[in-house]
């Protein structure tokens, strides 16, 4: 790698870049001393369904091993965005989406990306539990069967660290032969937790994963995000504004498909910068 | 606070409930008589006769009648459940929403689905039977039968892939699944007991069907050597018996059995579902 093409690829970072006229030569960009690194990056984000615009010219950097809230009423791109992530967008049709998103260096959204590697590297937790009508074993080794791990032992190991992980291992160990659709809630949704760990991602998405939940399932899974930030990247969309504030390290407000305001947590709830934050963070709207 | 219920509503409630239980009964009754007529008239003449191997005009056996029913499922079920399951399997899956070709396939389902079976057995008989010269056969029956129950399976399995519910596809997908893992490890295997019912349903419609048979299956009543010999299923066996007025008692006998035929597969059809979510829920 050559002086220029290095500058070249680290301008893909530099905010004042240009870089939406690089989304027709996109290609896969290695950069080797961020291999380990599992920033997030979004320039220039927009995103339609149709004729109608989710996503207005969004910019943002997420770093690793925290926790970011977004906030944000009903229906303004929070979800929308979260979901740009794993490239989970895909599959609903008439979206189109343009700039660039980078996830520790490298475009996810370049031409050459496997989809399914990207989804295995950036797991996802839905609002609703949904484990899958299969044993609680079966569930936690989906994804690690996906990828070729086939071995009984292996699958083993895999599924207890996955639900010791998930805090679920207690519950389930004398059980893993049971339909998963036989847990609660709350503990359906951390099978759900284990079961996207158990794929070993680096980032994960939490798409209100707790809003289904009753407040001890809650406090659960907010104290088991709390321990996973040190291993992972972690994204939450959520309504419970108390849910940002304990949670979350940085906290995104969302209206309308803009980012109004992103910031540590605890100024973007004692001193918002925006009035409209301030609005929504008091329930005056939203 | 004036809490009672008006006269005009309790009244109103009282005919509901006697229309609604009167229509019940009526719909009951109707359903025993037909029932009990069939084994009071049937069950005395069901003599041992009936169920030897070769049919002959003096005992005329239903048991190559039944033999014959079996095969005539089995051919149409291997013909039709794969293409119709993988006909939806493209519809529900994998099709554009609101694709031209979705339409049309959709709408000549569903004009399929109206036809009386009269006309598949005339078209059977022209093309299967006269055009590529299959001859009144076990496989132009089969043929003809699996193009009539066809939108019957695409419908019903449609149907159960829809009702799998969307979280189980995303949740797949989130986790790096191909297409083909989604549909064939977690929406097929939950749709199952769905897709079980519309071939139950299709095996229903093949046992109890004769007009199509009549013309493309034929009516010979002894076991064909081939795929290419006649058949008489029970129901074309049964309808013969009442044609030839001799053998009325002989038809109603018939019925009994066919009628317990369809128990059989209803009951079977139940326990395979059963087991199949238990086996998923132990």
């Amino acid at each position: 790698m050559n002086m220029t093409e290095l500058k070249d690829k680290v301008d893909l970072w530099g905010t004042d870049n240009n870089s939406k006229t690089r989304t027709s030569e996109r290609v896969a960009v290695d950069i080797s001393y961020r291999a380990h690194d599992y920033n997030l990056a979004v320039r220039d984000c927009n995103l339609y369904y149709s004729d109608f615009q989710a996503l207005k010219n969004v910019n943002m950097d997420i770093a690793q091993q925290e926790v970011t809230a977004f906030i944000g009423p009903s229906g303004c791109g929070k979800s929308t965005f979260l979901r740009i992530f794993n490239r989970m967008n895909d599959l609903i049709e008439g979206c189109r989406i343009s700039g660039d998103i980078h996830i520790g260096g490298q475009d996810i959204y370049a031409k050459d990306t496997d989809v399914s590697l990207l989804r295995k590297n950036v797991g996802m937790v839905f609002q609703k539990p949904n484990p899958f009508p299969m044993s609680i074993y079966d569930n936690i080794a989906y994804a690690p069967r996906t990828f070729g791990i086939k071995k009984r032992g292996e699958l083993d190991v895999i599924v207890e660290r996955s639900l010791k992980q998930a805090g679920l291992w207690e519950e389930t160990k004398d059980r893993l032969k049971k339909s998963a659709l036989g847990l609660s809630g709350g503990q359906q949704q951390r099978l759900c937790i284990a079961r996207a760990l158990a794929a070993e991602p680096k980032v994960l998405l939490m798409d209100e994963p707790t809003s289904a939940l009753d407040p001890i399932s809650t406090g659960i899974i907010e104290d088991l995000i709390s321990e996973l930030k040190a291993q992972y990247t972690i994204i939450i969309v959520t309504h419970n504004m108390q849910q940002a504030t304990r949670v979350s390290d940085k906290t995104a407000f969302f209206l309308l498909g803009e980012v109004v305001e992103y910031n540590k947590t605890i100024e973007i709830f004692s001193k918002p910068k925006d009035k409209r934050t301030e609005n929504y963070i008091t329930g005056r709207f939203g | 606070m004036d809490i009672k219920k008006s006269n005009r509503k309790r009244h109103l409630d009282t005919l509901l409930t006697a229309t609604t239980w009167t229509f019940a009964v009526l719909t009951l009754t109707a359903l025993m008589f037909i029932v009990g007529h069939i084994l009071i008239n049937g069950v005395p003449h069901l003599t041992p006769s009936l169920f030897e191997m070769r049919w002959t005009t003096e005992n005329v056996s239903m048991m190559p009648s039944i033999l014959s029913t079996a095969m005539m499922v089995v051919i149409t079920l291997c013909l039709v459940v794969p293409l119709g399951m993988f006909t939806s399997i493209y519809l529900v899956e994998y099709a554009k929403k609101g694709s031209r070709y979705v339409k049309v396939i959709r709408q000549a389902t569903e004009i399929l689905a109206g036809i009386p079976s009269i006309v598949y057995g005339l078209f059977g008989s022209l093309f299967f039977v006269n055009f590529m010269g299959l001859g009144l056969s076990l496989i132009a029956g089969a043929l003809t039968l699996s193009i009539m129950v066809l939108p019957l399976v695409i419908r019903t399995t449609e149907e159960a892939l829809k009702s799998v519910s969307d979280g189980f596809r995303e949740g797949a997908f989130a986790l790096g699944s191909g297409k083909l893992r989604v549909v064939f490890r977690i929406v097929l295997p939950s749709a199952v007991p769905g897709i079980l019912a519309g071939v139950i349903l299709a095996t229903g419609r093949i046992v109890g069907e004769t007009a199509a048979l009549i013309f493309t299956a034929g009516t010979a009543p002894n076991i064909p050597q081939n795929l290419y010999g006649s058949v008489r299923t029970l129901a074309v066996h049964m309808w013969s018996l009442s044609g030839e007025a001799f053998h009325t008692n002989e038809a109603y006998a018939t019925a009994v059995v066919l009628l317990l035929i369809v128990l059989i597969i209803n009951t079977v059809a139940a326990a395979i579902a059963k087991a199949l979510n238990s086996g998923r829920i132990k």
